[in-house]
């Protein structure tokens, strides 16, 4: 088992070096000049190219990447081009904002995901089952910033029930308030992750209650209800292991629409923000969180299948 | 492939409602989007005279901020938004379904090689990438279509390949292979007609998740540039007037809304409508 981790963990170094090299490469061949964002109007030419060599930027690319590279080993993300703030500084302040966001999502998607995906694939092509797939077709289908323009239409501009943008109010420091704040952005991303989750569980369920335990459980007399709590249940846990860890790696990435739509400041729209003003070294350290984040996700999914399922050990 | 999956495929259809209401639907989009020049309104006209008129007789879908006919924009967006989806679909399909084979009727180094490979590039952020991609590469549609392609090939070569493994030890390939048949031979004749259920599955979902794509990036101000609408630029315009003309926000995100439905029901009816057969094996 330690082998495996291990092995895995030593797999994940070369990943995030070419993850590295390619969003690198990707930056410094997008067009835009990031100096651009320090030129006022009354500079000299000699003045930019001043700012230029003072941001390193007059060195060849390949050397800019091993600078960076070098500050990366040592901890050290760089500075915004844009603000002159600690890039890792940045990150880490908007860690709380996106991981609070998406991991009440995740909760309660899975939380409501376990019933729901059990009852449909317990009661395969009767009505509940029919209503409960066409509710996860929809939220699969449905595009989050749409969702989430209409919510801000209903719940906030019609019903004034709750605000429509960013994570406070101002001047108010109260969780409630935050909390309210939360509730649209997390329904939308919950939405999108309940749906994706019911489908597997309810495969899952369907496959399992084929099985021969299901049915000597039936001819001892239990019933459904009892079969489905104390023997599918377990089963089914499985593959929501995967699907966490997958949205493990989702967290940057998944959050950069929602964030956008409600103007939540967590790291998706610091990664907009980013992109917009050519900010490479902060583009830089939210690829690389990201990937990190999808990389650690899919290892933790596999390592603790691995201890749910001890069949899936003796494969490798 | 013969007859009898393709005529499941249309019993399944047939017997289920939703099915047909997702067809008809994809039917009349696609309908919309070649006929986008047939609309009444030019979808560029400015007229500041009509700004933000809601729906009506000669507005379908109302006007936006500059007056421009809401409906005229709505087809050519959805002509951009299902080129998009398609050709993508496309690209992602060819380079998918080559590795795919590839790796799994190869085998061995090659194997891994290109396992790794798709591996490596499952671990970038691919919405990231494609924020980034967009800003290098002006987005046009042909721009895009590379870009998302190139995003999306990884789940298809997998399942390709799966596939392929399995299909490589059937009695018939085996045959084939004895009596001297070359590699390229098998795979066109006996591999690659097998998969094809698989891909049109894979490559319905495709298409769903490229549409998705493609109205993100737009939304968020990366697609295709104005005046050329798509329904994700226009929902991106239509969050500044939400409280004025709400109207502006439902059309275009109930057109994605239904076009990625309509492509997600359409592929779970083909799986099932082929499954039969690929159970009983």
């Amino acid at each position: 088992m330690n082998q495996l981790i291990a092995k895995r963990l030593l797999q994940t170094i070369p990943l995030l070096f070419f993850v590295s090299i390619v969003s690198f490469v990707l930056i410094k061949a997008a067009p835009g000049d990031p100096v651009l964002n320090f030129v006022t109007p009354n500079m000299h030419a000699e003045d930019i190219e001043r700012v230029r060599h003072n941001l390193g930027l007059d060195k060849p690319a390949y050397v800019q990447y091993f600078i960076w590279l070098k500050g990366v080993v040592q901890g050290d993300l760089g500075y915004s081009l844009v603000n002159h703030k600690p890039v890792l500084e940045q990150i880490v302040e908007r860690i709380p904002a996106t991981v609070g966001l998406m991991s009440g999502a995740i909760a309660i998607a899975v939380i409501l995901a376990i019933p729901l995906g059990l009852i449909a694939g317990s009661n395969r092509n009767r009505f509940v089952d029919k209503c409960i797939n066409m509710f996860s077709y929809i939220g699969i289908s449905i595009p989050g910033f749409w969702l989430g323009i209409l919510f801000i239409y209903f719940f906030a501009v019609k019903l004034g029930w709750l605000p429509s943008m960013g994570m406070r109010t101002i001047g108010v420091t109260s969780t409630w308030d935050v909390i309210k704040h939360a509730i649209l952005p997390c329904s939308v991303l919950a939405i999108g992750f309940l749906s994706v989750y019911v489908r597997y569980i309810r495969s899952s369920t369907i496959g399992q209650l084929k099985e021969d335990y299901v049915q000597i459980q039936y001819a001892f007399g239990s019933s459904k209800t009892q079969v489905l709590k104390r023997h599918v249940l377990m089963h089914v846990l499985l593959p929501i292991i995967t699907l966490l860890g997958m949205s493990v790696g989702d967290i940057v990435a998944g959050a950069i629409v929602t964030e956008t739509v409600f103007s939540w400041p967590g790291l998706g729209s610091l990664g907009m923000t980013a992109v917009k003003g050519l900010d490479y070294p902060l583009i830089m350290g939210i690829t690389l969180l990201s990937s990190v984040m999808l990389i650690l996700g899919n290892l933790i999914a596999d390592i603790l299948y691995s201890f749910a399922d001890p069949r899936i050990k003796k494969m490798r | 492939m013969n007859r009898t999956k393709w005529s499941n495929v249309l019993h399944e259809l047939y017997h289920n409602k939703i099915g047909l209401v997702a067809v008809g639907i994809l039917f009349i989009f696609t309908l919309g989007a070649i006929f986008a020049f047939l609309a009444p309104h030019d979808p560029n006209k400015l007229n500041a005279l009509i700004r933000l008129q809601a729906p009506s007789g000669d507005h379908f879908f109302g006007t936006d901020d500059y007056g421009r006919d809401y409906f005229a924009r709505a087809l050519h967006g959805g002509r951009i938004s299902l080129l998009v989806g398609f050709f993508s679909m496309i690209v992602a399909t060819f380079i998918g379904v080559t590795i795919g084979v590839m790796a799994g009727y190869f085998g061995g180094k090659l194997d891994n090689i290109l396992m790794r490979l798709v591996e490596v590039i499952m671990s970038i952020p691919s919405f990231l990438i494609l924020l980034l991609l967009s800003i290098y590469l002006k987005p046009n549609v042909g721009n895009l279509i590379i870009i998302i392609g190139f995003l999306m090939w990884m789940n298809v070569s997998r399942i390709i390949r799966a596939e392929t493994m399995t299909l490589k030890e059937r009695e018939y390939v085996l045959y084939a292979k004895a009596s001297g048949q070359n590699s390229y031979g098998i795979i066109v004749k006996h591999i690659l007609p097998n998969l094809i259920p698989t891909i049109i599955v894979g490559a319905t979902n495709t298409i769903a998740s490229a549409i998705l794509m493609e109205s993100s990036l737009s939304f968020l101000g990366f697609g295709v540039q104005a005046p050329a609408a798509t329904w994700g630029s226009m929902l991106n315009n239509a969050q500044g007037y939400i409280a004025q003309a709400p109207y502006l926000a439902i059309f275009p995100g109930l057109l994605i809304f239904l076009t990625v439905l309509s492509f997600n029901i359409l592929g779970d009816i083909l799986r099932v409508g082929f499954e039969p057969k690929l159970i009983k094996k």
